[in-house]
């Protein structure tokens, strides 16, 4: 089956990034594909290269980024909420993209499920 | 549950139900904004597109807000645009309402208001429910 | 239709309002901070043990445990699973509510 999945909070202040994280992690070892990670509202902060949480705690930027890698996740950022929010390209970690609010109805779409995680 | 439509060209092969639900008020926080700025685009890709306003949610559809005094931008009127869209399933809990001391003529726009047990058959149908 | 509840019953009406409007048949998994309202012994377990004839519940277990709550006593009926099995529950359901 394939994925969507829709993250609306930032790294930390709510467990949703995590939980998002931990959901994709297990649907790709039970052998599913993820369409997208669709990050919208505060969760346009889970892309931001200057996150630099203490050093004994999860780096969420950096897993989502390593899982991105690893399984070929597109992993997107919604521009009008990124601009609000003050990410920008110079700023975005490796492996997630800028695009507009079309690609989480895309993924809504094209993928057999569509999960959010937020407040 | 999704159609394949053959014979338009220009029509998407699938069309799913999507269902976006607002359960909180305005300016307190930025969901109904932002909600609203999905629904606007994703009216473009020709889906089967119903808003829902539950709970708190109905206070985003309330008339006369006036936020000079706050400073933040009324977006109100933009419910105005779901109906230019051709987004026009629009449906407001009735008990939502009623418990907040709201009728439909309080509301910025005409919606269609629903009873819960009507509602919840609604919401049981959809392929994708994206709430905030 | 699979709904999910991320929110203690104490801080947010989530709960209230899917079981409000939650289909008969349905399940609700609780995640999060949501898995508060599995507590047997805890205020809100009514809310969830009046209406087990009408949905199935769930409670992921590593929130469970994150909370200190592996030894707390579970309403009955109420099923621990884990994030894969979280991940079969999605798949089986037709679609996903989370109410936020």
């Amino acid at each position: 089956m394939k994925f969507a999945i829709l993250i609306t909070e930032g790294p930390f202040t709510h467990q949703a990034s995590d939980s998002a994280y931990r959901f994709t992690a297990a649907a790709l070892t039970r052998g599913h594909e993820i369409y997208r990670v669709f990050f919208y509202n505060d969760g346009v902060y889970n892309s931001d290269r200057l996150s630099e949480p203490q050093t004994d705690d999860r780096n969420l930027v950096s897993l989502w980024a390593k899982l991105g890698q690893e399984h070929d996740i597109d992993l997107v950022v919604c521009v009008a909420a990124s601009l609000r929010r003050g990410i920008k390209d110079e700023i975005l970690e490796d492996g997630f993209r800028i695009s507009g609010l079309g690609q989480l109805v895309e993924a809504g779409i094209q993928a057999d499920r569509l999960i959010v995680f937020g407040d | 549950m999704s159609e394949m439509n053959e014979f338009d060209e220009n029509a998407p092969t699938v069309v799913k139900r999507f269902m976006y639900v607002n359960r909180r008020a305005p300016y307190g926080t930025i969901y109904a904004l932002e909600c609203l700025e999905v629904v606007l685009v994703a009216a473009a890709f020709d889906q089967d597109v119903s808003v829902v306003f539950l709970d708190d949610g109905v206070w985003q559809l309330k008339k006369n807000q006036d936020t000079t005094g706050i400073g933040m931008k009324n977006f109100s009127k933009t419910y105005g645009a779901l109906d230019d869209y051709d987004v026009e399933k629009i449906y407001v809990e009735k008990e939502s309402l009623a418990a907040r001391g709201l009728t439909a003529d309080d509301l910025v726009i005409p919606v269609e208001v629903l009873a819960a047990d009507d509602l919840r058959e609604v919401m049981a149908q959809q392929d994708v429910v994206i709430g905030f | 239709m699979l709904h999910l509840i991320n929110k203690s019953s104490f801080e947010r009406n989530a709960l209230d309002s899917c079981l409000r409007m939650a289909k008969s048949g349905s399940s609700i998994l609780l995640i999060e901070d949501g898995v508060y309202a599995a507590l047997a012994k805890a205020a809100h377990a009514e809310k969830i043990i009046g209406r087990m004839e009408d949905f199935s519940f769930y409670v992921l277990g590593p929130d469970v445990a994150a909370r200190g709550l592996s030894d707390a006593a579970l309403i009955d009926g109420i099923d621990v699973v884990d994030y894969e099995e979280f991940v079969d529950m999605v798949a089986e359901h037709d679609a996903t509510q989370s109410w936020l």
